[in-house]
């Protein structure tokens, strides 16, 4: 984790001054479920990242689904929820660490 | 040349007329012509809204009046605008200031340059429409500063004195004025000219504008335990600077006005015996009184604040330490604790190990009218040791 | 009296102008180059109900924001006061009272308790009506009071009342108002 900044460093009145701070909040660390995908079931209908809290889930340059950011991923399940084809499974973090 | 926003007259340098110290203000806020006005209606600041109504519908300044449906959302209106990047007033008095409370704190932590024109009226209940400084002490701890006005003239140069320091510092102002009493008041009000007035206000250019998509920032995210502290620890030493910053800015409108603008007036105080500390309007009256006591002989004196927040209590203190009797009058109370003056002056006091009299008065709440005669006494009572430590003026006790 | 200062104390029911009277003399010594100050009594104002306006005029400025409680002058607008309330509180014997009445001076004092200082009456009433076809005596009392106190130019009230009324009243209206003045002025004693 990064040094707190002391009351001199940082901007007055607790404004933010700049744009897309919050890219270096990442909240993949949170995930305890990931999300993983059936590519042979998937239909690109971009319900899933159009329901995500992140936006974490990209879409590519020809339209069509492309990887989940894990950095930001909280895995909170929603994507595998709306997914009208269910090809989204959520399986147990623990899994990967090595 | 200097067009008059009541009779469209051209004068040149400065006019006397006759004013109230609602009209004092609204005029002032005429020549600042500020980017937004959002105000809501009451007694006794609706004169000041009314009269700057006047100038926006006349097509005499060019500020956005925005109607609101309270006080709490005018200051919701001015915080919104004034982070957008614009110069924002308003203007209210009692209930008015404390249904807006919350936001009044929310302008001081997002460090917005408001300026607020408040005229002292009493809190209910029970309800009174009359003047007391009780609606402005409720506000003192907020982030804000306060300047005190004697008279309409102080009003209207405390006025543009105040916008110059907000926007110097990034912290709101509020001009305080005694109800009815200097707000609906007529007296000879000299107002300088208008090329004058408008280079000393100069441009409002706010760093931090929400309208700048060149500089992106979010105003008021969340912050925790992990910031909170150290974003309002800010709010500590800038506090200090506008004592400075004050005088300051002050000697810069003394330049057209050909007057002073010191943290705190002294009158009378060079070999005075008994000084009084009081704010607003009944420092004239004391003034008065001083000047028919002076004829006896009688060496008394006044001290009259300016600045209340930040409050100067190094400056006071060396003013007030070699005084042998001190009367602090406060028109507010602070229930189980010494009055709002009072606490403060007696805390600074302790810095200079002060071995003198020090008393407290509370007088005129709800609008108690306070007399020439009853500012003698106090002074006779002090001279005598007669007065109470914390003693009342114009109370029936029994 | 202080040197140089004059305290006016102006009786009135409200809606009767007592405080427009007073800001009409306060107004005017301003052009004069006198400090002044024009204030009323507020209070819970309803049409009818007793009330105050003070003036002060000066030739040094004015700190005093308290109420004047020792008048040189009083005006009473509404003789009808004169039952309830004593017009004459905190008059020296130097004082002038001037009262809106259709009754002489002689038989106001034999009214009054005490009373020794100067007394005047007028018929700002009837004059009211008979110039501008109302019932509102507060500018010809102006008329009286410039003539009892020599406080401010007969031509600096008329000047203050054209610019006050000419663009809210009209001409002929605003004519009538200063020949009001004018009759109160004459008509006095």
């Amino acid at each position: 984790m990064s040094r707190l900044k002391s009351a001199k460093e940082i901007p007055i009145g607790g404004l933010i001054d700049e744009a897309g701070s919050s890219r270096k909040f990442k909240t993949g660390d949170w995930r305890s479920f990931r999300p993983l995908i059936e590519e042979s079931k998937c239909i690109n209908c971009m319900m899933c990242d159009v329901f995500c809290p992140e936006h974490c889930i990209s879409v590519k340059e020809d339209g069509k689904r492309g990887e989940i950011d894990l950095d930001y991923c909280k895995g909170c399940g929603i994507c595998a929820n709306v997914c009208p084809v269910k090809c989204i499974k959520m399986e147990e973090e623990a899994k990967f660490i090595k | 040349m200097y067009k008059d926003g009541r009779g469209g007259k051209v004068h040149k340098m400065s006019k006397t007329t006759a004013m109230t110290g609602a009209e004092s203000a609204a005029e002032a806020m005429r020549q600042i012509n500020p980017d937004v006005v959002a105000a809501y209606p009451i007694t006794p600041q609706t004169a000041i809204a009314q009269n700057f109504a006047n100038y926006v519908a006349n097509g005499i300044v060019d500020t956005e009046l925005v109607r609101v449906e309270s006080e709490h959302s005018a200051m919701s209106c001015c915080v919104g605008a004034s982070a957008a990047g614009a110069r924002v007033m308003t203007a209210t008095s009692s209930a008015g200031l404390a249904l807006m409370w919350e936001i009044v704190g929310v302008a001081a932590g997002l460090r917005l340059p408001i300026v607020m024109e408040v005229v002292n009226r009493a809190l209910s209940a029970p309800i009174n429409i009359h003047c007391d400084h009780s609606d402005s002490m409720g506000t003192r701890d907020l982030g804000w500063i306060q300047i005190f006005s004697e008279n309409a003239q102080e009003v209207y140069e405390h006025t543009l004195i105040a916008v110059r320091l907000a926007e110097k510092l990034l912290i709101p102002a509020m001009v305080c004025q005694d109800g009815f009493i200097t707000s609906h008041g007529v007296e000879n009000v000299e107002i300088f000219d208008d090329e004058g007035v408008k280079k000393f206000v100069g441009e409002h250019k706010y760093p931090y504008g929400l309208l700048d998509i060149k500089k992106p920032v979010t105003h008021g995210p969340l912050q925790l335990q992990d910031y909170y502290f150290e974003t309002r620890s800010q709010q500590i030493p800038v506090m200090e600077e506008a004592k400075k910053e004050f005088v300051k800015i002050g000697e810069e409108l003394g330049k057209i006005t050909k007057k002073k603008y010191p943290l705190f007036d002294e009158y009378e105080m060079k070999d005075a015996e008994a000084v009084i500390v009081v704010m607003n309007s009944t420092a004239g009256t004391t003034k008065t009184a001083i000047d028919a006591m002076r004829k006896e002989g009688k060496k008394v004196g006044l001290l009259k604040l300016r600045l209340f927040r930040p409050f100067p209590y190094k400056e006071v203190s060396d003013a007030l330490k070699h005084v042998k009797k001190i009367a602090v009058l406060d028109r507010s109370v602070s229930f189980g604790a010494n009055p709002p003056l009072y606490s403060e002056v007696k805390n600074g006091l302790y810095d200079v190990k002060y071995t003198g009299k020090l008393h407290s008065c509370v007088f005129g709440l709800g609008g108690r009218n306070i007399f020439v005669e009853d500012i003698i006494g106090v002074f006779n009572r002090l001279l005598d040791g007669k007065l109470k430590d914390h003693d009342y003026i114009g109370l029936r006790e029994e | 009296m202080e040197k140089g200062l004059l305290e006016i104390r102006i009786h009135g029911r409200g809606g009767q102008g007592a405080k427009t009277a007073s800001q009409f003399i306060a107004e005017s010594a301003l052009g004069e180059g006198k400090h002044i100050q024009s204030f009323p009594e507020y209070g819970p104002e309803r049409a009818g109900a007793p009330m105050k306006a003070y003036a002060r005029i000066s030739d040094k400025a004015i700190s005093n924001y308290a109420p004047v409680i020792s008048p040189d002058v009083v005006m009473v607008i509404d003789p009808t006061l004169m039952v309830s309330i004593d017009v004459t509180e905190g008059m020296s014997d130097k004082g002038i009272l001037i009262v809106n009445t259709p009754k002489s001076a002689d038989d106001i004092r034999k009214e009054l308790k005490n009373y020794k200082g100067k007394l005047y009456t007028v018929d700002a009433t009837k004059i009211s009506i008979d110039t501008v076809g109302k019932n509102l005596p507060n500018t010809p009392m102006l008329g009286a009071f410039v003539k009892l106190t020599n406080a401010i130019p007969l031509d600096a009230v008329k000047k203050s009342c054209k610019d006050k009324f000419l663009k809210k009243l009209g001409e002929e209206k605003t004519n009538a108002t200063i020949n009001g003045i004018d009759m109160a002025y004459e008509a006095v004693k």
